[in-house]
């Protein structure tokens, strides 16, 4: 069999049908299109999960599970059983193998996102990604009692910029009926956008954190025992508790002794988990509904890939008087089938590749609004092997379906008449 | 130059004639009696007017002796090869290499223009490519001014042409690459008789030059001085 000569015949073929077969590239590359970006953004969204938090050795906070706890203290979803003893804190700040500790508080809340007390650690040591450090975009890190720093997308969404006056309302809710409205924080700072739960979040530091809660009791404010900002100045705020801690060790071999440990500390029930760890099982339990949003994208393609092999079916029938001619001229069955073989092929690699340029070019296009909209840090690179296997995947699914209009093309090619121009 | 195809293992040639058949019979699934056609000896390089009402199987012995069909009963032998033995495959490569066929009419594939038609066969035979010349492209160019086809339409679609050019185009198209058999169904039908004339005409000038010899069904007795050879199916016993 001829390839070249099939292959020219075949292009000349879809370029001469092309008003029809458009409509039916355009549904595949839309459906490989779907497929491919859903595994393109499952891998950056796993990846960018997986980074949400780097060079953190261990996460310590009260007994409890380590989704909650990985949930409550990096995610800032749900709240904590219960919180951790400064003393306890103080503790494991002074132990001779942890070289650096993130103090976390959690509670309160400004406009619906997390208000988190902490101290010059965080900046220092808080890494996301690939290892890469926190930086500020506008402004410095808090100094004063009453500064707040705020995360990337809480800036963006509330128009703040350094110098603006925020007040937070107590308790974690969007909607809150209770405000630290005599204790106005001034942004200090924007941290820059890192795609992670970090710039879903506003800090504070730890004394800051307690001096809008002095006077408070069941979570309301005392009236004439709420300090004014001034009195709050001199007072010693250091925290009772705090919600949990990041820590970073001097030796990483030593961390799993640390964590039991901790886990076994007679002096309160704390919990220390490992954060790699806990993001690979809580990405298993979300991994389930993206496994089944990609088989039902497969699912989409399959059926266009059928719908691409139905209007095959149905051209065949207007390409009686063409098969004729070519069987009359010399072509093999065998090279009628491979037309319909390779017209599939190539409609699908036609599609595949448009898919992934819309693909690259939505990307390129749109990534730095996705994090700084969405905080969704999506670039562009590389296809990986999983990536490419689907890709390969949508030509060698076309073939198989091709086979049937290939057969049936086989077939009635088999018994061209004269007289007819026709392959029935 | 000698056209007759060879064949390493299969019967001898019978040299000399283009088409020797013998015992001819086909029956379609649905009739009631088989079609016998006359028994038929074309010498090398001449021409045979076959005519024949409608329905007396004129194109049902075309599409068996051009192996499109397979045969039932009886013996033929095209260009010195025993056809009749052969397997499909083969029956379609001895078309391929060595055979021009015109259909009644819708002769060419809608997608390639008048050029990329007329190449066809040098497209989907390496036989026929090496026997054009000098050039397949230059062959191609001759035959279709020689067929009357301006040059301004070889690079049209062929929708665009009228029903008498695509016919020469058709008729160009199985001279090209010099096969050695014609084989031409009511080619001249559909066309009025100026045209009709014009066709045979110049068919029948260039299958002379190449030497190649044509085999024409028809129901138009006027056609018959043109040819060599004249046989009619209502002859038949």
């Amino acid at each position: 069999m001829n390839l070249s000569a099939a292959l020219r015949l075949s292009s000349a073929s879809l370029w001469h049908r092309r008003g029809i077969l458009a409509l039916v590239t355009i549904t595949l590359t839309l459906s490989v299109m779907l497929l491919l970006g859903i595994q393109y953004l499952r891998t950056e969204v796993r990846q960018s999960f997986t980074n949400t938090i780097a060079n953190t050795d261990l996460i310590v906070g009260a007994r409890s599970g380590q989704l909650n706890l990985l949930l409550y203290s990096v995610f800032h979803l749900g709240d904590a059983t219960n919180n951790i003893r400064w003393s306890s804190y103080q503790s494991l700040k002074q132990d001779p193998l942890v070289a650096w500790t993130v103090p976390l508080s959690l509670g309160d809340s400004y406009q619906g996102y997390r208000v988190v007390g902490t101290d010059d650690n965080f900046l220092a040591y808080v890494q996301f990604g690939n290892g890469q450090s926190l930086e500020l975009a506008a402004g410095q890190w808090f100094t004063q009692l009453f500064d707040v720093v705020l995360g990337a997308e809480v800036a963006r969404a509330m128009a703040h910029q350094p110098g603006d006056d925020i007040v937070l309302a107590h308790g974690g809710g969007r909607v809150s009926f209770v405000n630290h409205n005599q204790t106005p924080f001034r942004v200090s700072g924007v941290l820059a956008a890192t795609g992670t739960p970090i710039d879903r979040a506003v800090y504070v530091s730890l004394p800051g954190l307690e001096a809008i809660h002095v006077g408070w009791e069941a979570g309301v404010p005392l009236p004439g025992r709420t300090p004014s900002a001034a009195q709050l100045e001199t007072m010693n705020l250091a925290p009772d508790s705090l919600t949990a801690t990041l820590v970073g060790l001097k030796n990483r071999m030593m961390t799993f002794r640390l964590q039991r440990q901790l886990n076994q500390s007679p002096e309160e029930p704390l919990t220390a988990i490992l954060p790699g760890v806990a993001l690979s099982e809580l990405w298993r339990l979300l991994g389930q509904f993206e496994k089944t949003l990609l088989g039902i994208t497969g699912f989409v393609v399959v059926t266009s890939l059928i719908g691409l092999a139905t209007v095959l079916l149905t051209l065949q029938v207007h390409r009686k008087q063409e098969v004729a001619i070519l069987r009359a001229a010399g072509a093999s069955p065998s090279l009628i089938a491979s037309l319909y073989l390779l017209e599939c092929l190539l409609l699908a690699l036609l599609a595949s590749g448009c898919a992934l340029v819309i693909i690259y070019a939505s990307i390129a296009a749109s990534s730095d609004w996705l994090l700084q909209q969405f905080g969704l840090a999506i670039g562009v690179r590389p296809l990986d092997t999983t990536e490419w296997s689907i890709l390969a995947g949508v030509p060698a699914a076309a073939l198989l379906v091709g086979i049937l209009p290939a057969l049936r093309a086989w077939w009635r090619s088999r018994e061209t008449q004269f007289g007819t121009t026709s392959t029935e | 130059m000698s056209r007759a195809p060879t064949f390493h293992g299969i019967h001898r040639p019978e040299s000399g004639y283009a088409i020797i058949s013998r015992n001819l019979g086909f029956r379609w699934p649905a009739q009631a009696s088989a079609l016998t056609f006359p028994d038929i000896r074309l010498p090398q390089g001449e021409s045979l007017f076959l005519r024949g009402p409608s329905g007396s199987g004129k194109s049902t012995l075309l599409s068996l002796l051009s192996g499109l069909s397979s045969l039932q009963a009886g013996e033929f032998h095209i260009l010195g090869q025993a056809a009749s033995i052969l397997s499909r495959r083969q029956r379609d490569r001895l078309r391929a290499d060595h055979m021009g066929v015109i259909f009644q009419q819708l002769n060419l594939v809608p997608y390639l223009n008048t050029l990329q038609n007329t190449l066809l066969p040098c497209t989907l035979s390496k036989t026929r490519r090496n026997q054009a010349h000098p050039s397949p492209a230059d062959e191609a160019r001759e035959l279709l001014t020689a067929l009357a086809i301006p040059e301004s339409h070889w690079q049209l679609p062929i929708t665009r042409l009228s029903l008498g050019q695509q016919q020469r185009v058709a008729a160009a198209r199985a001279l090209m690459g010099n096969p050695a058999l014609i084989l031409a169904d009511e080619p001249t039908s559909a066309l009025d008789a100026t045209n009709r004339d014009r066709f045979v005409d110049l068919l029948l000038t260039q299958a002379r030059k190449r030497q190649a010899s044509v085999l024409l069904v028809s129901h138009d007795e006027a056609l018959a001085p043109c040819f060599d050879h004249e046989l009619s199916l209502e002859e038949l016993p």
